[in-house]
């Protein structure tokens, strides 16, 4: 067994009064890919954005390649400072339901950004990245476009390439095609699932229930803010142990 | 009525007092634009990024500037301030018309700012940039380009505001037409004339205005 590449440890969040996660344990290993799914509410958005540092959280540990990031280990864990969480940021790769990108940039320019001024490579080398990435997703063509010019699934898959060609330890997908048109789906799947053929480590929160058993090693299941079950996609699909996850995946769509 | 032959006659002894004073109307103009525009800048971050205290400051200084008709910020510039320090009427016009436009620039940043999309920032961080990078790179391309229209106006705005100057004394092109219109009398003349200039300088302003907004718009 290898390395963890991303370790969740008691993860506790909440917005307010309200407990949204309730001491979340997760582990992933370098080329796992893990898909969360469960009902609206159930956490697994917020605890993606917990690992992307994204939201603050009140209790337990996040450890990307053995570094605790966000926060200072217990016990004076201690909010890190701004430049130290940008960077820490840049470990994952985060792909939004809404795409994201920069309008007032080419679909090269939004990849390029994050190269040139995060990792401060030269412009001719962030370029050469970013066309390969942008080729890799099917949008070398447009690579003059803006994102006001390409459709849904195109600016998916752009942001897919931003966020990959940073080259991230873990690539975190947050509902990436809940916002698209039902024909512009697949290409975004597609892509998705040819970077997990090539290793990438993935962890993705979906309502796509039959993308989820064909690409994932794991299948997590969150309820109330808890992972209620886990395990192989056969398992989790085809033998539910938990009345909750029989009951979700009855009224889930394939 | 207008008498033609009479004022093109008496226009060429006023010839360098006008464009004089259309330079004086053009410089100040120009300086408040630029310091206002960059005090704003500072006003609106102040207010979507600062602290309470700073907030409460700034929004305290704004409602204040922007519920004082331009005319008696002018005069307590000119007459207040002058009680601490000593000021030409330039100075005092400037600053008057420096803070008139910093409050117009600060608050309608701040208004594009707040309307961009949150997932603009968290894009931005996600990728691994600081605070000030995301606002240098992201989030003030797309706020600047939202302002730019209210931005022209509020400078053609202030090129009217200017006028006022001439009540403390700074010889810009309305007070030196008064004092053009003191020595020959033809008033409704040289109203007109500077009126004139005045629209050839807002509508020279709105037309420049329109081209940079045509040039960096968005494809779509």
């Amino acid at each position: 067994m290898s390395k963890p590449v991303l370790e969740i440890l008691g993860l506790h969040k909440k917005f307010k009064e309200i407990e949204v996660l309730k001491g979340v344990d997760l582990e992933m290993e370098p080329g796992d890919v893990v898909s969360v799914i469960g009902s609206s509410g159930s956490g697994k958005t917020t605890m993606l954005r917990c690992v992307n540092l994204l939201e603050d959280f009140e209790q337990g540990s996040i450890r990307i390649d053995g570094e605790e990031i966000g926060y200072t280990a217990a016990p004076q864990r201690r909010r890190r400072k701004e430049s130290e969480i940008a960077r820490q940021r840049s470990m994952t790769g985060m792909v939004f339901q809404q795409f994201n990108l920069f309008p007032h940039l080419s679909a090269l320019g939004n990849v390029t950004l994050g190269l040139t001024k995060v990792k401060q490579l030269p412009k001719a080398e962030a370029t050469a990245i970013a066309e390969r990435w942008l080729e890799r997703v099917g949008m070398a063509e447009r690579r003059n476009h803006y994102p006001g010019q390409l459709s849904g699934g195109q600016q998916q898959r752009v942001a897919i390439a931003r966020a990959i060609a940073m080259n991230p330890k873990v690539m975190l997908f947050d509902e990436v095609t809940s916002a698209l048109d039902p024909e512009l789906v697949n290409e975004v799947l597609n892509v998705i699932k040819s970077l997990a053929a090539d290793g990438m480590t993935m962890l993705l929160v979906t309502h796509e229930m039959k993308f989820a058993y064909e690409v994932s090693r794991r299948v997590v299941f969150m309820n109330q803010g808890r992972i209620e079950e886990q395990g192989a996609p056969e398992a989790v699909f085809h033998n539910p142990q938990s009345k909750r996850l029989a009951d979700f995946l009855k009224n889930a769509k394939f | 009525m207008l008498d033609f032959t009479r004022f093109f006659v008496e226009i060429y002894p006023a010839r360098w007092a006008i464009l004089e004073g259309v330079g004086m109307t053009l410089v100040i103009s120009f300086l408040s634009i630029v310091l206002g525009t960059i005090l704003g800048i500072g006003v609106a971050l102040s207010l979507v990024y600062g602290g309470r205290v700073q907030r409460f400051a700034v929004r305290a200084f704004l409602e204040y500037v922007r519920g004082t008709p331009v005319f008696v910020l002018i005069l307590a510039c000119y007459y207040l301030l002058s009680q601490l320090v000593q000021l030409t009427p330039f100075q005092a016009g400037l600053i008057a018309l420096t803070v008139f436009c910093s409050s117009h620039v600060g608050e309608n940043l701040r208004g594009a700012l707040l309307a961009l999309p949150r997932g603009q920032t968290e894009a931005a961080k996600a990728i691994g940039l600081t605070f000030r990078q995301t606002f240098v790179y992201v989030l003030a391309p797309q706020a600047l380009r939202q302002a730019l229209p209210a931005w022209i106006n509020t400078a053609s705005e202030l090129v009217k505001a200017s006028t006022l100057l001439s009540v403390i004394g700074v010889v810009e092109l309305m007070l030196t037409t008064r004092q053009i219109i003191a020595r020959n009398f033809m008033s409704l003349e040289f109203y007109c004339l500077a009126g004139i200039i005045y629209f050839l300088i807002s509508f020279s302003i709105e037309r420049l205005g329109r081209r940079v907004e045509r040039r960096i718009a968005l494809p779509s």
